[in-house]
């Protein structure tokens, strides 16, 4: 991108030049402002610096011939055949900003024994399949996958390729991005085309309660990667559609690694927390471990399950298995209750698609009530009891 | 067995806002910590160290005052510390990042194993680890929750977490392995190293010191990806907001549970 120039003849105060910056980035040395490494390039100060002591250049020159790179692509996920829900989410998107822009939707799959897989995806808007069925894409291993994942970038030359925010992905998105030397925005919220086929890529950042719109602008291929549940699933057509299927041979690279797969096991069977239909999650409001009991409880009363925000999983109270938000998990219940939760949006990145959502918080200005459509501000110390005890009437009087 | 830790320097609070009068982003607070889920890749590499023998180097990229978090580090037992900082540095990306920290592991001597943690809590990214596997030419594994050295040496096994499996891996060293939250108990910094390594040193390079000396694959020159704007999230739905005592609110709450067919 571009970069920041400081007019050091227009700089009157420097002290509060270097204050503009929420970052500390900027600092005073031998008497000049500069920039330190701690700049993420957010422009506050250039908005900030009243007499245009900071400006931004743009940089102009394409590192690469932008208009060779045509068309949307969709790696698809899989796993023992059995194709990953996100995959059909990515294609909903993808099939739309294809259609924005004119554009064709591909979609890429790797593994060994797809048929099945195959005949699944020719049931959605894809234009053309790539498939690379081989041993060596048996289980996920990290090279193998960059090659052929890269053998596909190389061949099809796609501006926007897209990939599941899942374990899978979140490992092989970036390592093929860096191939390429090219953008990679992860877990992206919203994502749009732009006229001149810019990919629009909206996520939460700089660990706040902010959103950034990001942007790949001379590198191809544009690349995110989006959760699982955030996105729309595309519709399945009753009746196979016309997509082309191309099979493809596995590139030579393929088959080196230095990673062997012993084992692939299925985990416990634990219940997933994606896929609860009602969730209550505790907070930093709830004081001490033994007192998550009363959220446990109210989650067992309603059938529900218990999650909790980053703290209580740093604290090592929950399991990490059990945390909502952008470190931990994307979930899109019928209903959620959180208890004592203030809400950053590193949390409410995680669940606020729930269709209902009500909140217990006793600071009434915490940033959950902006997300919730019923926010109670009181003690959850007492709601909750009370709550708990009510049910168990209606219980006894039903 | 020599062990190279990547670390990051994040801010302590997440209370990070844009001022919805100015647009501008202000932030409460200027404190620093360590990225805790990089505490588990420390404490994984001290394990390792008692276990085999051998260095645990850590290494960090930022300004000048991210050097607290190698003090940290020492504190809980790490032998050496390398800070990457330079205002060339400025503006980084993800990928400017991880070409950055790359550079600095071929001036960190011989190493057998890379650890990084899940990702950071300012970035969320976990792209970083994986993208230096690249820059390095090295095998990586994610998610990993298990590090048992073979017996034979030159190899690991390792148990990596795929969210629906877990797989049970055989890996060469060198290798880079992302570590995953709460694979262990990272210990607390002991006063005593603190204070034994108060004048430790600690080796800090710049743009200078590092191989790829061209100009376009650092900070923001080196980075594909830019902010085109920042902004506070929009809520369309309505917002009910309830206050009173507290029976009243439980009440409240039963009654909506009713309504949407929960009870």
């Amino acid at each position: 991108m571009g970069q920041l120039v400081i007019h050091h003849d227009q700089v009157t105060d420097p002290a509060a030049l270097v204050a503009t910056c929420p970052f500390g980035a900027l600092e005073v040395q031998d008497g000049r402002v500069t920039v330190n490494a701690a700049c993420k390039l957010c422009r506050v100060c250039v908005k900030r610096a009243k007499n245009g002591e900071i400006t931004y250049i743009e940089e102009q020159t394409p590192a690469i011939d932008l208009t060779e790179w045509q068309g949307i692509a969709v790696c698809a996920e899989q796993n023992g055949g059995q194709l990953h829900p996100v995959t059909f989410e990515l294609i909903g998107r993808g099939r739309q900003l294809a259609d924005k822009a004119g554009q064709s939707l591909s979609c890429v799959l790797m593994g060994q024994g797809l048929d099945a897989a195959v005949a699944e995806l020719r049931h959605y808007p894809i234009d053309s399949l790539f498939v690379y069925d081989h041993p060596a894409l048996r289980d996920f291993r990290m090279e193998p996958y960059t090659a052929t994942l890269a053998d596909f970038v190389t061949a099809r030359r796609p501006a926007v390729l897209l990939a599941g925010g899942t374990p899978l992905g979140r490992q092989l998105a970036p390592r093929v991005a860096a191939r390429f030397r090219t953008g990679l925005t992860a877990d992206c919220t919203v994502l749009d085309i732009g006229p001149d086929g810019e990919l629009v890529q909206i996520r939460p950042a700089f660990g706040g309660n902010i959103m950034a719109q990001i942007a790949t602008t001379r590198h191809r291929p544009q690349m995110a990667t989006v959760r699982y549940k955030v996105m729309q699933a595309c519709p399945r057509a009753a009746t196979p559609l016309g997509g082309q299927v191309i099979p493809c041979a596995l590139p030579k690279e393929g088959l080196l690694s230095g990673v062997t797969v012993l084992a692939s096991e299925p985990k416990p069977p634990v219940r997933y927390l994606e896929e609860a239909d009602i969730i209550v999650a505790a907070g930093q409001g709830v004081k001490t471990k033994e007192d998550l009991a009363l959220v446990r409880a109210l989650a067992d009363a309603l059938g529900g399950e218990l999650a909790a925000s980053r703290p209580l999983i740093e604290a090592g109270w929950v399991s990490p298995r059990r945390q909502i938000g952008l470190s931990g998990r994307t979930v899109r219940p019928r209903l959620i209750i959180t208890c004592g939760i203030s809400g950053a949006v590193q949390f409410t990145a995680g669940m606020d698609s729930a269709d209902h959502i009500i909140a217990i918080n006793a600071d009434k200005r915490a940033p959950i009530f902006r997300v919730a459509h019923e926010g109670i501000v009181g003690d959850l110390y007492e709601i909750i009891p009370a709550l708990l005890a009510g049910l168990k009437d209606k219980r006894r009087n039903a | 067995m020599n062990i190279l830790v990547c670390l990051k320097q994040v801010p302590d609070t997440d209370r990070v806002a844009v001022d919805p009068v100015t647009g501008s982003l202000k932030r409460e607070g200027a404190g620093t910590k360590m990225n805790p889920y990089d505490l588990y890749a420390l404490e994984a590499a001290l394990q390792l160290r008692a276990q085999c023998g051998g260095r645990v180097s850590v290494l960090t990229m930022g300004p000048p005052q991210a050097a607290e978090v190698i003090r940290e580090a020492y504190a809980m037992g790490a032998d050496e510390g390398m800070l990457l900082t330079d205002r060339a540095f400025a503006g980084a990306d993800v990928l400017a990042t991880a070409y950055t920290l790359s550079q600095g592991v071929a001036l960190a001597g011989d190493y057998d194993l890379i650890l990084c943690g899940k990702q950071t809590t300012d970035g969320d990214t976990a792209q970083v680890g994986p993208e230096m596997s690249e820059f390095l030419g090295l095998p990586c594994v994610a998610q990993v929750s298990r590090i048992v050295p073979d017996p034979s040496g030159g190899t690991l096994t390792l148990s990596a977490d795929m969210g629906d499996r877990v797989l049970t891996l055989r890996v060469q060293t060198p290798c880079l392995l992302c570590v995953d939250g709460g694979a262990n108990v990272p210990r607390l910094p002991s006063y005593l190293k603190k204070k034994a390594t108060a004048d430790k040193p600690i080796r800090t390079l710049g743009k200078a010191d590092l191989p790829d000396q061209s100009e376009q694959v650092y900070g923001s020159a080196g980075s594909p990806t830019g902010v085109r704007r920042i902004f506070t999230p929009e809520h369309h739905t309505e917002h009910r907001l309830h206050e009173g005592g507290s029976a009243a609110l439980a009440q409240l709450v039963a009654d909506k549970l009713t309504e949407w067919k929960v009870l």
